[in-house]
């Protein structure tokens, strides 16, 4: 019996370091964490997050440091006597309750400024126009006359049916890949209005630091922008539960220097009726 | 149960199937509470099996996405209204009566009416698996305007859904009512235990927003039956009006659930380190103050919709007041172990983990409550991490925690203690194993609600799934362990405990049918 209880527990114990071992082998920290992103929007929403994340790191330091030193300081088993006096602290529970409201203060306060710039889309130099739909994206470059669907990519759209066969680990960018990406200038704040057609969606790009909802009937607002010097591809997807096919409508786009990015345009705007006729 | 027959002397009670099915002691109502709230665990864990399942690796191998929806969307409403609610009413029944010295409930036919609506709306719940179209598959947030693109289940859910809230109210109105009018004489408000005060406070909540959830599923049903447009801007409605109304019946509902969690950790934490809980006056203030502040933060499930900045402000600040009279309440749990003699029975350590994990989930929380942050977070498995921190480790650990320290005034054995310490210990770390791993998966960018990820997810998937598998497995050894205690085992003695403190441990285990027909007198 004893000898099993020792096997048993040597297993266990084999098969968690062999768990933690296989972890770290693959795992990329940087998955991890938010991504820090690529415009001063997304910088700023990163530093919040890693500000909160270290002020609850120090409180827990602290209370999960009172709770396991009482467990410890404090048990029968060490024959602690419990002190039936011991019921009240005027002190110490306004000091606890005091503090934890200068802290929270102390939190709120730098989201205030985040919050007004987010809010602020003054100096937009491009409106782009993005509209769910069941499920795939719509993007109208406002005052071009460019528009386009923009769906999921093919290979991944084969790969990902139930029973295909094909190991999602040989599609490049799977389910993060479209047929048609949005198309953006770097450098500069792009206005984007949102809605949709059906359903409510969300446009979330991790990279940008924002999300926001696609509603049907109503147009939201906000702004992005990506650096100067990170042209780039950037990937998201839909945020809000829209249907079956809610975890298949990636957001792909592509990031590109300003006079790249006109002359693309400049392109679209000829190539635009030949391809809707096409595709109708 | 083996309950000694001359407890019965006063009333005749029948025999096996009849005694339940006609019953309306408080004690029996109870036992079918709980008993019903752990076949719901069950099922809803079932649902998350599958989901887990299907989320272990990438790409689609067991179910379509459409059956993907109805699974997170059952596995939800079954958890929350199947599961953790009946589980913290079958815990009033049974312990609100004998901690404040009543005979039974004040109104024994509205309590066994309020179960029996509960068994049949869940009867009707689960029988929209049968319908065309499948279950509700929206979500159980049912965001309009998707849920209107349910298929036949879609009134049966409904209804259920009313039949839910008809069964709380009557619930609640039965706890008021009990604890207003029935205490022992020189039990005041202010000295009844914590549990019973956690409950008071809970039944306001519960009566205050159960008519707001109907109203607003009954717009949801003239909608989609009548034409209407409360919710369809096509003609003049508003489908964002359906999320605030939802989340002010939505937030006070995620009280609903924890409040008589905090009730039972502050009876649990002072039994098993011999001294009265520290702060008792404070500990109920703060209950209160939670309670109300849960009606003003409703709008930070929502911050994505897109609202005026003093909006924004405004449910932020509001949201991050709530850490304060839950830290008072994490800070006076940790001063009645100091000076204490603290030792670790099975509901011990669930109530410790509790206090550990619950305020890891707070932790998230009060991250998710800063806006800019949050547009981030909103719909990750962020969120998914963070509410299931303060839902499973939080409220089900709560509940576990009540039936080990309760079950042997119930019964009348003593369980299996080596069996409830392997449960404990297996689902302390996997419940980690589980959870932990979504923050990463969240703020690494995966949305909540998705039945296939990319690859770059796929690690920290596998090993959220692996845990999983772990915590439902050893949830089958608590079930065996209740089964194992009712059927026999050591004998409990009227205490059970070591420094046992409250009425409900002067009379004998296991509590005869009837207690406290001449009310004790509370000194």
């Amino acid at each position: 019996m004893r000898v099993a209880k020792r096997i048993l527990k040597r297993s266990v114990v084999a098969a968690a370091m062999a768990a933690l071992a296989a972890l770290p082998a693959r795992a990329d920290w940087g998955l991890l964490n938010m991504p820090e992103g690529v415009s001063d929007l997304s910088r700023e929403i990163h530093g919040l997050h890693m500000l909160m994340l270290w002020v609850c790191v120090v409180i827990a330091f602290f209370t999960f440091g009172a709770m396991i030193f009482a467990m410890i300081r404090f048990r029968k088993s060490r024959g602690a006597v419990a002190d039936q006096k011991f019921l009240h602290n005027a002190r110490l529970e306004a000091a606890w309750t005091i503090i934890p409201v200068l802290i929270l203060i102390g939190m709120a306060l730098p989201s205030v400024e985040k919050l007004v710039m987010i809010e602020d889309m003054s100096g937009s130099e491009i409106t782009i126009k993005v509209t769910g739909h069941q499920w795939y994206w719509q993007y109208e470059y406002l005052g071009s006359g460019v528009s386009y669907y923009s769906r999921l990519a093919r290979e991944s759209d084969i790969a990902r049916q139930k029973g295909s066969g094909i190991d999602p680990a040989i599609v490049e960018n799977y389910l993060l890949d479209v047929d048609k990406p949005l198309v953006v200038p770097t450098g500069v704040k792009i206005r984007m209005l949102l809605t949709a057609n059906d359903v409510i969606h969300a446009w979330w790009v991790p990279d940008f630091g924002m999300k926001r909802d696609a509603i049907p009937g109503f147009i939201n607002e906000m702004w992005i922008s990506v650096d100067a010097d990170k042209p780039g591809t950037y990937r998201g997807q839909c945020a809000e539960l829209c249907g079956a096919d809610h975890g298949f409508m990636p957001i792909v786009v592509i990031a590109k220097p300003r006079p790249e990015f006109d002359a693309w345009l400049e392109q679209q705007k000829t190539a635009a009726p030949a391809a809707f006729a096409a595709t109708e | 149960m083996a309950h000694a027959s001359h407890d019965d002397h006063a009333h005749g009670r029948p025999a096996g199937i009849v005694r339940w099915l006609t019953t309306t002691n408080h004690k029996d109502i109870g036992t079918m509470y709980l008993v019903f709230s752990l076949l719901m665990f069950l099922i809803g864990g079932a649902f998350a099996f599958v989901i887990r399942s299907e989320l272990f690796q990438p790409g689609l191998q067991l179910v379509d996405p459409a059956f993907f929806n109805q699974m997170t969307t059952m596995h939800a409403l079954v958890m929350v209204f199947g599961a953790v609610m009946p589980a913290t009413v079958g815990l009033a029944n049974w312990m609100i009566p004998m901690q404040i010295g009543a005979a039974d409930m004040a109104l024994p036919r509205m309590n066994v009416f309020s179960f029996w609506l509960l068994a049949f709306a869940f009867l009707l719940l689960l029988s929209t698996f049968l319908m065309p179209g499948g279950a509700p598959a929206s979500g159980w947030t049912l965001y309009p305007p998707l849920v209107l693109q349910s298929g036949e289940a879609f009134p049966l859910a409904i209804f259920s859904i009313h039949l839910m809230g008809a069964s709380s109210i009557m619930g609640a109105i039965n706890v008021i009512v009990t604890i207003v009018n029935m205490r022992a004489p020189g039990m005041t408000l202010l000295k009844m235990p914590l549990f019973s005060w956690s409950w008071l406070i809970t039944a306001y909540l519960l009566i205050a927003v159960m008519p707001v959830f109907a109203g607003a599923v009954t717009m949801l049903l003239t909608d989609y039956f009548f034409a209407t447009s409360f919710f369809n801007a096509a003609g003049g409605g508003d489908p964002v009006l359906f999320q605030h109304v939802f989340w002010f019946f939505g937030h006070p509902e995620v009280y609903i659930m924890i409040l008589p969690a905090f009730g039972i950790v502050s009876e649990i934490i002072p039994t098993f380190s011999r001294k009265p809980i520290f702060g008792y006056e404070a500990m109920v203030y703060a209950i209160a103050s939670i309670a109300f502040l849960s009606f003003i933060v409703w709008a930070h499930h929502m911050f994505t919709v897109g609202m005026p900045l003093a909006g924004q402000l405004f449910f932020t600040l509001s949201t991050m007041l709530i850490a304060v009279p839950t830290g008072v309440k994490i800070f006076n749990w940790t001063a009645t172990m100091w000076r204490g003699s603290v030792s670790f029975e099975p509901p011990m350590l669930f109530a410790l983990a509790f206090l550990f994990l619950f305020t890891i989930g707070g932790f998230s929380g009060l991250m998710l409550a800063i806006v800019p942050a949050d547009f981030q977070y909103h719909d990750t498995y962020f969120v998914v991490a963070h509410f299931h921190y303060v839902l499973v480790p939080g409220s089900v650990f709560g509940l576990m925690a009540a039936v080990y320290y309760w079950m042997p005034k119930w019964t009348g054995h003593m369980y299996d203690m080596r069996l409830a310490k392997w449960h404990f210990w297996l689902s302390a770390i996997f419940v980690n194993v589980l959870f932990f791993p979504q923050h990463f998966l969240g703020l690494a960018g995966m949305p909540r609600r998705i039945p296939d990820y990319a690859a770059q997810f796929a690690d920290w998937n596998m090993v959220s799934s692996v845990g999983a598998f772990g915590f439902g497995l050893a949830q089958l050894l608590f079930v065996w362990l209740i089964v194992k205690c009712v059927r026999g085992g050591e004998r409990a003695t009227a205490g059970v405990w070591d420094w046992p403190h409250g009425l409900e441990w002067t009379v004998p285990s296991p509590a005869p049918y009837h207690t406290f027909e001449k009310a004790p007198e509370v000194h």
